[in-house]
């Protein structure tokens, strides 16, 4: 079976649950960076949780299949269209070969999962299916999708069922990212500080796999200090050092980038925490423009967030009668 | 000296060994991370080495964020009396500097420029005191580079001149950062110089360019075929200035697969370097030039 790509859409990628173990070489995790509706989207057509699915950003692709199977789209609510009839988001529902998916206009969030039983089946690369587009690495040719491209998928059981909506998890509005200050949070006054958090930001154009940039709050002031050598001259640069994934740098002090699942491995940025694990998933899904807010957490709150996301995918599995 | 500990996140642990760059910290933080990996910690998922400081990621469902902070701490000492030194490689880089490619991005982007009246090159060798490009040009590349970190993008080697403090090449990054810079370029940002090993946005002063392949997600590039990227932190770097038509030529035998890098095994004593530096390197160019 496979799935042919007439068009492409905006940025639709090949995604899992991504490549751990080659960050000390600049290679990051990648994978669906709402891992949440990538499970949720597999689990619906009866793979495994982590089989490879297909991200789609803002826009649809339109997909033709060349033999029966079963699709589910999770995520954003980007209302699919089975040879142009509207069908549920969070659903499973058969195709046959010949028929065309097709996509409506995004009425909200920002990534859609489209999720093929028997997964899609490129090529393994350094343990995982999932694209890393800028290291032109995994997914199908190391690139996003484009017209005319063929993907093969493997031989899955199918499913059924549906999410209801209080079982699924969307970001709120203003988006909650909350964040477990740290790093270099010394580098900034305290009353810088506690703007940052009072602050409302809104998401900038430039948010994609690698990071989401965020404006229109207040700068940073800085703690005096003699730039230490190697570092650069701007108060916001360090000696580069690694980035956790999440970490929130502030580049000029100005416009704060929370690095995702593509994320750039070090630099020269300070950093002023982490968005816990918990609420990365939430990032994937906003568009450019949507406000968002940052919330002080520890790490106790930081585990129990974790847990209660577990706690969703476990009533989620048991929904679904797995 | 001591690690400044800090959570990054629920999953990560990061460790800076100093403030400023130095070798003692970048060797402080591989052993550090050497002993991390040694100890195979159960819920450590990535070990991750930089310039001053470090990265442990880990999950914490299997291992408590305060007791892998309690772990990492207790082997502080241990790293920091540690010898440091190193069986590693001296690699050999032909640069083509001020190239038509990195002149034709940097003119596109002078308005994120200090100096928009000057290339990057005369904007170095200015700030540098050098007087000419050519005297920049010359200081780049007639010392070895230490990698000190791999990362930023797949396979980018940050590189430390290996020269006294007070000699070392510093220049700014870009005031903000541009959205291209042309693939294998050679960048330079605060003390560290770099390879661009993909195409992409970059802040780093662009030199030159080399046409020797670092990174290959393909593995088909003939020394990249086990690892697709080519940099160790510990590995010694020495450019080599080539003119244009030597550059053409090594992308020929780029394309056809029969590129021969330079890359002989060396070794590297902190401690001696620091009590001659000048015979230090005088023996790694022997071991790259084979005298």
């Amino acid at each position: 079976m496979a799935v042919k790509i007439i068009t492409p859409g905006l940025s639709t990628t090949v995604q899992d649950l991504g490549r751990p173990g080659y960050y000390h070489l600049g290679i990051p995790l990648s994978g669906g960076m709402d891992r949440f509706a990538l499970r949720a989207a597999n689990m619906l057509v009866g793979n495994d949780e982590g089989a490879a699915v297909l991200e789609a950003v803002f826009m649809g692709p339109e997909l033709e299949f060349t033999a029966p199977a079963t699709v589910a789209i999770t995520g954003a609510n980007l209302p699919p269209k089975l040879n142009g009839e509207e069908l549920a988001t969070w659903e499973a529902f058969p195709v046959k070969a010949g028929d065309r998916l097709s996509f409506g206009f995004l009425k909200s969030g920002a990534r859609a999962y489209i999720a093929v039983s028997g997964g899609i089946d490129v090529p393994v690369t350094l343990g995982s299916r999932s694209t890393y587009t800028l290291g032109a690495l995994g997914g199908h040719e190391g690139r996003a999708l484009k017209a005319g491209d063929e993907l093969q998928t493997g031989q899955g059981a199918g499913g059924k069922g549906s999410i209801p909506e209080n079982l699924r998890r969307q970001p709120g509005n203003p988006a909650e990212l909350r964040m477990l200050p740290g790093l270099y949070w010394h580098r900034i006054t305290a009353d810088a500080g506690k703007q940052f958090f009072a602050d409302t930001w809104k998401v900038a154009p430039e948010a994609d796999r690698i990071g989401y940039r965020f404006r229109g709050g207040t700068a940073l002031d800085f703690v005096p200090r003699e730039q230490p050598f190697g570092a650069g001259s701007n108060p916001s640069n360090i000696v580069d050092a690694c980035y956790p994934y999440g970490s929130i740098q502030v580049p000029g002090g100005t416009e704060p980038i929370v690095l995702h699942r593509d994320a750039v491995s070090g630099g020269g940025y300070m950093m002023l925490g982490c968005v816990i694990s918990a609420d990365m998933d939430l990032i994937g899904q906003l568009q450019p423009h949507s406000p968002a807010r940052f919330t002080e957490v520890s790490m106790d709150q930081a585990l129990a967030a974790r847990h209660d996301a577990e706690a969703a995918l476990s009533r989620l599995r048991a929904h679904l009668g797995r | 000296m001591s690690i400044r500990f800090s959570f990054g996140g629920d999953e990560h642990i990061f460790g800076e060994v100093s403030e400023d760059m130095s070798l003692e910290s970048f060797f402080t933080s591989l052993s550090m991370t050497n002993a991390v990996r040694d100890a195979r910690i159960r819920g450590v998922t990535e070990i991750c080495p930089a310039n001053a400081s470090f990265q442990v990621k880990f999950d914490p469902d299997r291992i408590r964020p305060a007791d892998l902070m309690r772990e990492l701490q207790s082997m502080e000492s241990a790293a920091s009396k540690s010898d440091a030194s190193l069986q590693t490689r001296i690699i050999e880089i032909p640069v083509l500097y001020n190239d038509p490619w990195t002149h034709e991005t940097l003119m596109r982007f002078r308005e994120r420029h200090q100096d928009p009246t000057k290339t990057d090159l005369e904007y170095a060798a200015d700030v540098n005191g050098l007087g000419t490009v050519e005297n920049f040009i010359e200081a780049h590349s007639s010392q070895p580079w230490f990698v000190s970190m791999v990362g930023f993008v797949a396979g980018l080697p940050f590189l430390y001149q290996m020269v006294e403090r007070d000699k070392q090449l510093q220049v700014p990054k870009y005031l903000r950062p541009r959205t291209d810079t042309p693939k294998l370029t050679v960048g330079h940002g605060g003390c560290f110089s770099c390879i661009y090993s993909v195409r992409g946005a970059g802040g780093y002063q662009m030199f030159g360019v080399t046409p020797m392949p670092i990174y290959d997600p393909a593995q088909k590039v003939s020394y990249l075929q086990d690892e697709m990227c080519l940099f160790r932190p510990g590995d010694i770097v020495k450019w080599k200035p080539v003119t244009r038509d030597q550059y053409d030529a090594a992308i020929e035998a780029v394309d056809a697969n029969r590129f021969e890098p330079v890359i002989r095994p060396a070794s590297f004593s902190l401690s001696d370097y620091n009590k001659d530096m000048a015979g230090t390197k005088a023996r790694l160019m022997e071991a790259l030039n084979g005298r």
